[in-house]
């Protein structure tokens, strides 16, 4: 049994006798030494991440201007920051966007630009006390005009994260990047063999008071990141760091073409090898790691899983969908990650960073809850017209007009012999074919391609499908494409009026 | 070389592509066709002493006929080496090399912009 404690492993960083090594090293030496013999020889293991981590954001203190302002609403280059907290704090998130140029420019781009030592417009406004008389405020800051610039980030480095694919028709844009139509693509996050909380799966050494690597700096986590969900393996991690300190090379803005902003962070945690069962962790693969491919053109909170995967599979460059090879793409730099876990083994190395104990251990049970939520989402079925006039698609376009002014009903299904969903006819169609004087089968002037849905989706979902393809209608369709009702831009502007 | 050309709405139903090869002989690697009842844009490969010849043939039939000399530029500063752009590109621009450095081979690069629209770092685009 190899028992050490951080204060024998600190004392040999203090006289230059530490062995530490990286924990993509870790894999070989575990593999030749054995777990025990890893223990005895290696005494940190340094990890690494280098991705985008949207819940990040800066808490800062401007100072008090004369005469001075308690801040209600405040913006950094049109950026707007939470200061409900005291006069002259604010918490700027990285992912709010720029009132002017939208999500090219966001919170991030903000820190990003103040640790790079450009100037950054402030403008706030205020409702005026006795104590605080003063209205509006606009002047122009730099990092070093603030008193505290705090990176605060609710929730960073997930233990794992899942990957993303798109088996719809079209484009997506997600904060997964681009998703190519028909499974054109993966994307996936995480620095698998050097991902920090995958290396410390239960959380043995990473916990409170944990001092770490955070964008060039030491900084500290200061608990379990929000949404923690350890038992499906989605822990998360609350840091802490000075952006002071911190060097643009660890810490860069980035936009989601069609989603909006994120801080790329480069985390980096070390492990203190103090028994067998940390070093047997530290020597995860990443074919130990799995996670899953999940379906985003499903615009629900459960997105179906598409198949499992591990980080080995992620990695190759192509993972196979139904028998073809899809081409991947990791939206976090591998090679970063191992510039972070090889940075911090130098200053190890170096005696400039002592590896900590917890003050306490983090939850490793659990799982975050979905929002609880009072109001029922209207769904399709709740507002759609359940009166429906079909046609077949062989009758004339005389037969349509006539039911449509019959009907006073604008849209008309198409359906065949045996009652399914073929086409739809407007009364735009008709008006199209009597002016080119077209009187032949309904089949010949319908739309054949119909935008449908289902009667349980939630209406803002059909209303997102009818808004971006611009049509007014939608048959509603069961899974046998049999029609069961129209859902039209009428019903939702009906709900809508009901709503407000 | 890499061509572009451009179909205009009046000459859309016209088979200006297959006549053009046929008259001369050459032959053109397509490798972007957006075509539909309005406009016509390809993208093809063809060999550089072939292209006067196939440019006159197309460009006598009503289309226009560009050359695509802005090959993709990367700014080294601006990129993470994420590989973002790896999946989306139709032309295996983009690689990793063992030291999980991102490679540029411009020379496949057909300047769709697919890329450009990936890159979280804004650290793309084509070239002047």
């Amino acid at each position: 049994m190899v028992e050490k404690s951080v204060h024998e492993i600190n004392k040999k960083i203090e006289d230059g006798s530490v062995n530490v090594v990286t924990a993509e090293e870790m894999v070989g030496i575990v593999e030749n030494l054995g777990v025990e013999g890893a223990a005895r020889e290696v005494d940190v293991v340094t990890t690494g991440t280098f991705g985008a981590m949207c819940s990040s954001g800066l808490m800062l203190n401007l100072g008090h201007s004369e005469p001075p302002i308690k801040i209600q609403k405040v913006w950094f280059n049109n950026v707007e920051a939470y200061s409900g907290i005291a006069a002259v704090d604010a918490y700027l998130g990285a992912a709010q966007i720029s009132n002017t140029r939208g999500i090219q420019y966001g919170g991030a781009h903000v820190i990003e630009d103040l640790l790079r030592g450009k100037e950054i417009n402030v403008h706030a406004t205020s409702y005026g006390t006795d104590c605080y008389p003063r209205k509006v405020l606009d002047t122009t800051i730099t990092l070093d005009d603030l008193n505290e610039a705090v990176l605060l980030n609710p929730r960073n480095a997930y233990q794992i994260y899942n990957a993303a694919t798109n088996s719809s028709k079209r484009i997506l844009n997600t904060y997964m990047g681009e998703l190519l139509p028909n499974f054109g693509n993966i994307t996936y996050s995480g620095a698998g063999v050097l991902s920090p909380l995958s290396n410390d799966p239960t959380y043995e050494t990473i916990g409170t008071g944990t001092r770490i690597f955070i964008g060039g700096a030491q900084g500290y986590v200061i608990g379990n990141g929000t949404q923690h969900s350890p038992s499906s393996g989605f822990g998360t991690l609350m840091l802490k760091g000075n952006l002071k300190e911190m060097s643009p090379e660890y810490l860069r803005a980035a936009s989601f073409t069609g989603y909006g902003t994120t801080l790329y962070m480069g985390i980096g945690i070390p492990i203190p090898i103090l028994n067998e069962k940390i070093a047997a962790a530290t020597a995860v693969r990443d074919e130990d790691i799995t996670t899953n491919v999940l379906d985003y053109a499903v615009g629900s909170r459960d997105k179906p899983v598409v198949r499992m995967v591990n980080y080995a599979e992620l990695r190759s460059g192509s993972v196979q969908i139904e028998g073809k090879d899809i081409p991947t793409s990791s939206l976090s730099s591998f090679k970063n990650a191992r510039k972070i876990a090889n940075e911090l083994k130098e200053w190890v190395k170096h005696g400039t960073f002592f590896v900590s104990t917890p003050v306490e251990r983090l939850c490793c049970e659990g799982s975050a809850k979905p929002m609880k939520q009072t109001q029922a989402v209207p769904l399709v079925k709740d507002v759609m017209s359940d009166f429906i006039v079909t046609i077949k698609k062989d009758q004339t376009v005389q037969d349509a007009a006539k039911k449509i002014w019959e009907n006073s009903f604008n849209h008309l299904a198409v359906v065949s012999d045996t009652g399914e969903l073929v086409g739809i006819l407007t009364a735009w169609d008709i008006s199209k074919a009597v002016a080119e004087n077209i009187f032949d089968s309904v089949e010949s002037v319908m739309t054949k391609k119909v935008l449908t849905c289902a009667p349980n989706e939630p209406v803002d979902l059909a209303a997102r499908r009818l808004d971006r393809y611009g049509v007014s209608a939608m048959p509603v369709i069961d899974t046998q494409r049999r029609v069961l009702g129209i859902i039209t831009s009428d019903n939702i502007s009906k709900l809508l009026a009901r709503r407000y | 070389m890499k061509i572009k050309i451009c179909i205009p709405t009046e000459r859309i139903h016209n088979p200006i592509i297959s006549e053009s090869i046929i008259e001369t002989g050459i032959l053109l690697n397509i490798m972007v066709a957006n075509i539909d009842s309005t406009y016509g844009e390809l993208i093809a490969d063809v060999k550089d002493s072939r292209f006067d010849k196939i440019k006159n043939a197309l460009e006598s039939r009503g289309a226009i006929v560009a050359i695509l000399d802005r090959p993709i530029h990367r700014d080294e500063e601006e990129c993470v080496e994420c590989g973002a752009c790896i999946s989306v590109c139709p032309m295996n621009v983009y690689a990793f090399d063992e030291n999980w450095s991102l490679c540029v081979d411009e020379k496949k690069c057909i300047q769709c912009g697919m890329c450009i629209k990936m890159c979280p770092h804004g650290a793309l685009k084509l070239g002047e």
